[in-house]
């Protein structure tokens, strides 16, 4: 590795302190450590260097541009980080009774409300923890809204191939049984196949609109009206928000319930596993049994509703409220931005993407769903170009790594052979799209001219090609001491 | 180009199926489908005893891309299924239609053979998707 763990610049003796155990703990006694931690023996400057060359090596949207598919690495205005930070939001204690606790409550009281308005629902509880949770809680609404009615039967979701791979996950997770339905051609969903699943044990439908193929899938209108006169129930995942804030709504397209990843349409720094924000929505059947707790508005002020207020909830997902600091973000953000700003932002992520599809095209490239318009994101696929060199859509991800861009999603959705999912986002220039077409275009030239250089690629990188097999397979994830006794 | 020996039988899923001579039939999945999925890093099998009807899924497949279904290509039950493959998976890609199997089943109808593909059927098949 180009640099070496912390643990590996120890040396015995080496400079180091050690802090003075405090004389008294409010920690019981049988908690108390009884050996020393095995911590390196460095200096001061040597952990500086260490963890600045470290935070060199990000590839990260901050320092390039990401156009990775399905995930909205859009840059996040430093003010929603800073102001989320404010000592008073900061410092307030989960416990804090809430009439300490006015400004914050008023802050999530708000998020609330315009998260109910712009995804056209009638309630929004803010407490999923993470995408994957927004997901598990509205689908336990939906067997909670079954089984309230005695509707015990119906126990299968419907997901179509072109939904995100984690609706199949969440469905079976809740026990319910996963049938899955194709896409057409065109890509949109197969609508006889949807007619011949829905019936007496169909429990919802679950859709990710525009879909993971990069296309708004048309026909959702008469989709709810099928799903609903079965008796079903439709959940939106809201993975690609970003392409329709403030054009349309899931509430307008007929949806019951709808997950939001705060942490990556209303920014917040993601990709590194958390902490996220999956705030659901539900329509007013499903009211009853939102997450709790919730923020209501009473005559002395706000505070929590939780199990006595709210009684047929699903329950608590977390131990307080969610993650408060990326709810402050998501509030800064879309306060900042405005209704307008939010219309705009769809606006500009859904014109990247087609600028850079259209030019691609032009270009050559064989783009999926061609004579449909992109969403916020297209794909393409190299299989031609994979058949006649050689270099496959991998090859692409990592010589782009070259050119200063990080490799957009590959081989995601399966339904695409040697597919790049390419997802720009609204806060782009025109001149960082460009870069990224001559990169695609200088490429492709190479493919034909030397495939053999785009094989060895990246050759900037701290790191070449990593063997990702065998990190499946021997994940080597804790650094072990090569001498006990030396540390 | 793909590998598609002449004894044995194709589904339009990249499965393969051999009568062996005891009557069980033994699924694997195809050289195709294992080229598309790259290298396995972990395969997950039936139990034996287990029963499935056509067009269950009854095994996943996972490489470094993607995690695939193995959907049952006939119904029955599950007689043997291949303990090598917890250990090393990549037996699926470097000999998918020998010590790369899945598992074997004692069907309950051999009706489904007869609308399997042959090998030239599974060659045109696979000719079709390139386009």
């Amino acid at each position: 590795m180009v640099e070496p763990l912390i643990f590996e610049y120890h040396a015995s003796g080496g400079r180091s302190f050690t802090v003075k155990a405090p004389e008294a703990s409010d920690l019981p006694k049988q908690f108390l450590r009884k050996s020393k931690p095995a911590l390196p023996a460095v200096s001061e400057l040597q952990v500086v260097r260490h963890y600045t060359r470290l935070s060199q090596l990000n590839f990260s949207i901050d320092t390039h541009f990401y156009p990775l598919g399905s995930c909205t690495m859009k840059y996040n205005p430093k003010a929603c980080n800073s102001l989320a930070m404010l000592p008073e939001l900061l410092g307030r204690h989960p416990l804090a009774p809430d009439q300490f606790s006015q400004g914050t409550l008023e802050c999530l009281y708000e998020l609330q409300e315009m998260l109910q308005q712009a995804t056209g629902m009638s309630g929004v509880s803010l407490t999923p923890m993470a995408g994957a949770q927004g997901e598990l809680a509205g689908v336990a609404m939906i067997q909670a809204y079954h089984k309230t009615r005695n509707d015990h039967e119906r126990n299968e979701i419907i997901v179509p191939d072109a939904a995100h791979g984690t609706n199949p996950a969440t469905a079976t997770m809740c026990g319910c049984k996963v049938v899955e339905i194709p896409t057409r051609a065109d890509g949109d969903l197969d609508i006889d196949a949807l007619k011949a699943a829905v019936g007496p044990k169909t429990a919802g439908i679950m859709l990710t609109n525009p879909s993971t193929l990069g296309v708004f899938e048309r026909q959702i209108e008469e989709i709810a009206s099928i799903v609903h006169a079965a008796g079903g129930l439709l959940y939106y995942d809201g993975a690609n928000l970003n392409a329709i804030l403030g054009r349309t709504s899931p509430g307008a397209m007929g949806f019951d319930v709808v997950h939001l990843n705060l942490h990556k349409t209303f920014s917040t720094p993601h990709g590194g596993g958390g902490p996220g924000s999956g705030a659901v929505g539900v329509g007013e059947r499903l009211r009853p049994y939102l997450p709790i707790p919730l923020v209501i508005k009473t005559a002395s002020g706000y505070s929590w509703a939780a199990e006595k207020d709210c009684p047929d909830s699903i329950g608590r997902l977390s131990a307080f409220m969610g993650n408060v600091g990326v709810l402050l973000r998501a509030y800064i953000y879309m306060r900042m931005l405005g209704g307008e700003g939010m219309r705009r932002v769809s606006e500009y992520a859904v014109l990247n993407a087609n600028y850079i599809m259209v030019c691609l095209r032009e270009a050559g490239f064989t783009i999926a769903f061609s004579e449909r318009r992109a969403s916020h994101e297209f794909i393409i696929s190299v299989k031609k170009i994979t058949r006649e060199t050689g270099i496959s859509a991998m090859d692409f991800a990592k010589a782009l790594l070259d050119y200063g861009i990080h490799a957009p999603t590959t081989y995601f959705p399966l339904l695409v052979p040697e597919c790049l999912l390419i997802e720009p986002t609204e806060t782009e220039s025109i001149q960082e799209l460009d870069g990224f077409i001559e990169a695609m275009i200088a490429i492709r030239d190479k493919a034909y001219s030397d495939p053999e250089a785009l094989k060895a690629a990246p050759l900037t990188m701290p790191v070449r090609r990593l063997d990702d097999v065998r990190a499946a397979k021997h994940p080597n994830l804790v650094w072990q001491p090569p001498d006990e006794q030396a540390i | 180009m793909s590998e598609i020996p002449e004894d044995l039988k194709y589904t339009e899923d990249h499965e393969w199926l051999r009568v062996e001579e005891d009557g069980l039939i033994t699924v694997g999945i195809t050289d195709h489908a294992q080229g598309a999925l790259g290298e396995l890093v972990f395969v997950e099998l039936p139990e034996e005893g287990q029963v499935f009807n056509k067009g269950d899924a009854c095994a996943v497949v996972e490489s470094v891309k993607a995690a695939s279904d193995v959907y049952c290509p006939l119904g029955g039950l599950i007689t043997d299924v291949n303990s090598n493959l917890a250990d090393e998976p990549e037996l699926v890609n470097t000999n998918p239609h020998e010590g790369g199997w899945l598992f074997r089943i004692a069907p309950e109808s051999e009706d489904v053979l007869e609308t399997l593909m042959d090998t030239i059927a599974y060659e045109e098949y696979l000719s079709g998707l390139e386009d």
